[in-house]
């Protein structure tokens, strides 16, 4: 959802942020509150856009975490993931949404830190409410699923020794401390609205739960018998089902985040299918020359990898700059992984940080060369200004990378500060985070949960 | 009476199973095992890190038999589960004091 595309595809913006919108810094006038009629076709799309990223977590990326860990600790992967979902779906009514995309907060203008309380529980919303051509409960919904995934994929860092009450208090206040200011920034009409090229979430999503996944890791500290004595995954092929059904479900994250049913949607969906395409490929070309056997979990690894890098891109580049993605996106976060394990000796169990976190910001920085026009095909970079005669003058690559830069920065530093803080919070309220060593030999899905995984006989 | 325990690699199961039959001996009782002795482990690498298994697969198979059949049995299992390379397994043969047909109660020999 790039607040502003300097083509003629429709601006997708919250109206209501527009209402206290300083003219010159965007690209688009003003909407005025007054009846947009409903596009239906868009409307169509929205909703199906929301099923389809609400089901990469559920059970998307539930599947492809859940058989990346333990098999006596299946189960709480995927608790882990459906707390969050039914977590993060209340917090978003009662606060989130309000907080994240509609204008207020501190100071009157665009340059706010945190939205406003207009819209805590969504008391303003009915049914004929429009966020443009397409009704705001559908849009509402949509970033309700964002809102979802984001806390979700920091579960990888800490799987097989969290306890189950530090996931539900750290996600909770994480959300409101994290993500909302962040999703605020940069797609609620805050500081770098209009600004920084983010499609659907290359900062928002990726740099804060990369970055602040790295933090809770290393604070967690290391899983019993890591690194010599640790477990293989214990089902490669549910993690190739999550990965399968993360790459249908993204279609619906990053197409949608086009917030219509058009070409911009379209090119979307493909350059997105083109990178997990390209990195896949390269991901399983290099672990082929380096392992000598090219494997299934790593190969998905490579989709996931590819699929981040392109979100924050996904509305700026062509087929060409795509398949640069993803390739960029195999070979980087490939030696990542193998980076934050060895070189850092962090344990973020499941690589958030190594894929999510430095494909989204390896993707956002590209879009500010891949995504000018005639580079490779791209569609063009964000307007700097617009002159008396309306011509509309955009950023130079090297001004967008600056600006994409700074987005990145500014989205890492929060995500580590509040991510420290909040753990320490939590740590006190729980007596640690950390489950005992006991139940930890024993298995979350037993001492967490009391169940099991698979009952054979 | 004599226990005769074997370890064998698993895909020989089927074979041993046959050449048992085949020497008359119809019952027996298998279980999955794990271990390892001059045959190495092997490793996976997931994501760049490397997990060495240690264990392979094998497959126990323990028969009671009565003394006279005890060579026989050996010789049988032996030609069946041999694949000339390392990892084939062992027998091992135990004494065995009692033995009891839980549905007659038969005892000694004519419970087995």
């Amino acid at each position: 959802m790039s607040f502003a595309q300097n083509n003629e595809t429709a601006s997708q913006i919250d109206s209501t942020a527009l209402q206290t919108v300083d003219s010159e810094s965007k690209s688009t006038p003003p909407v005025e509150k007054e009846e947009s009629k409903l596009n239906s076709g868009n409307t169509a799309w929205m909703i199906t856009a929301t099923a389809l990223v609400l089901f990469m977590t559920l059970p998307g990326l539930a599947l492809f975490y859940g058989g990346l860990v333990q098999s006596k600790n299946v189960l709480s992967v995927l608790m882990h993931c459906f707390a969050i979902a039914c977590l993060a779906s209340i917090i978003w009514v009662a606060v989130g949404y309000s907080l994240a995309l509609t204008p207020g907060g501190l100071g009157e203008d665009a340059r706010g830190w945190i939205g406003g309380k207009s819209q805590f529980f969504l008391q303003n919303l009915t049914t004929d409410s429009m966020n443009g051509d397409f009704p705001d409960s559908v849009w509402i919904t949509f970033q309700m699923t964002f809102a979802i995934i984001t806390p979700a994929l920091i579960v990888g860092a800490f799987v097989e020794r969290i306890k189950f009450t530090a996931v539900l208090l750290f996600s909770t206040l994480w959300l409101i401390v994290v993500y909302c200011p962040v999703c605020y920034w940069v797609w609620g009409g805050g500081w770098l609205t209009g600004k920084a090229i983010d499609f659907a979430g290359g900062i928002v999503v990726h740099a804060t739960a990369g970055a602040s996944a790295l933090t809770l890791a290393w604070m967690l500290g290391r899983r019993q018998g890591y690194p010599k004595s640790l477990k293989p995954p214990h089902n490669p092929g549910m993690v190739m089902m999550g990965a399968a059904m993360l790459w249908v479900g993204w279609f619906g994250f990053n197409a949608g985040s086009a917030a219509a049913a058009d070409g911009s949607a379209g090119m979307a969906m493909l350059v997105t299918h083109i990178s997990a395409a390209t990195a896949s490929l390269v991901w399983m070309f290099i672990e082929w020359k380096k392992t000598g056997k090219p494997g299934l979990v790593g190969i998905v690894t490579g989709t996931i990898a590819g699929l981040a890098t392109i979100t924050p891109a996904s509305g700026s580049v062509g087929p060409m700059g795509a398949i640069v993605i993803g390739a960029s996106a195999g070979i980087v976060c490939y030696f990542a992984c193998g980076f934050i394990k060895e070189k850092l000796g962090v344990d973020d169990s499941l690589d958030v940080a190594a894929v999510h976190g430095v494909g989204g910001i390896l993707g956002t920085l590209m879009v500010a060369f891949l995504g000018a026009e005639g580079t490779l095909g791209g569609l063009g970079l964000n307007v700097k200004e617009t002159l008396a005669d309306g011509t509309e003058i955009v950023y130079t690559s090297g001004e967008q990378f600056s600006i994409q830069a700074q987005g990145c920065l500014a989205a890492i530093a929060l995500s580590v500060v509040a991510t420290f803080i909040i753990v320490k919070i939590v740590g006190a309220i729980t007596g640690g985070i950390r489950v005992s060593e006991e139940d930890e030999t024993k298995g979350l899905d037993q001492a967490a949960h009391g169940e099991n995984g698979y009952t054979l006989n | 009476m004599k226990l005769i325990k074997s370890i064998i690699k698993p895909f020989k199961l089927e074979d041993v199973k046959d050449a048992l039959s085949e020497i008359g001996v119809e019952g027996m009782t298998v279980i999955e095992a794990k271990g390892f002795g001059r045959q190495k482990g092997h490793t996976e690498i997931y994501r760049g890190s490397e997990y060495t298994i240690d264990f392979l697969p094998k497959v126990i198979i323990e028969i009671v038999v009565s003394d006279d059949l005890t060579d026989k049995v050996i010789d049988a299992i032996s030609k069946a589960a041999k694949t000339e390379k390392i990892g084939d397994g062992k027998i091992f043969v135990l004494p065995v004091e009692q033995a009891v047909r839980i549905r007659t109660g038969e005892q000694g020999d004519e419970a087995l």
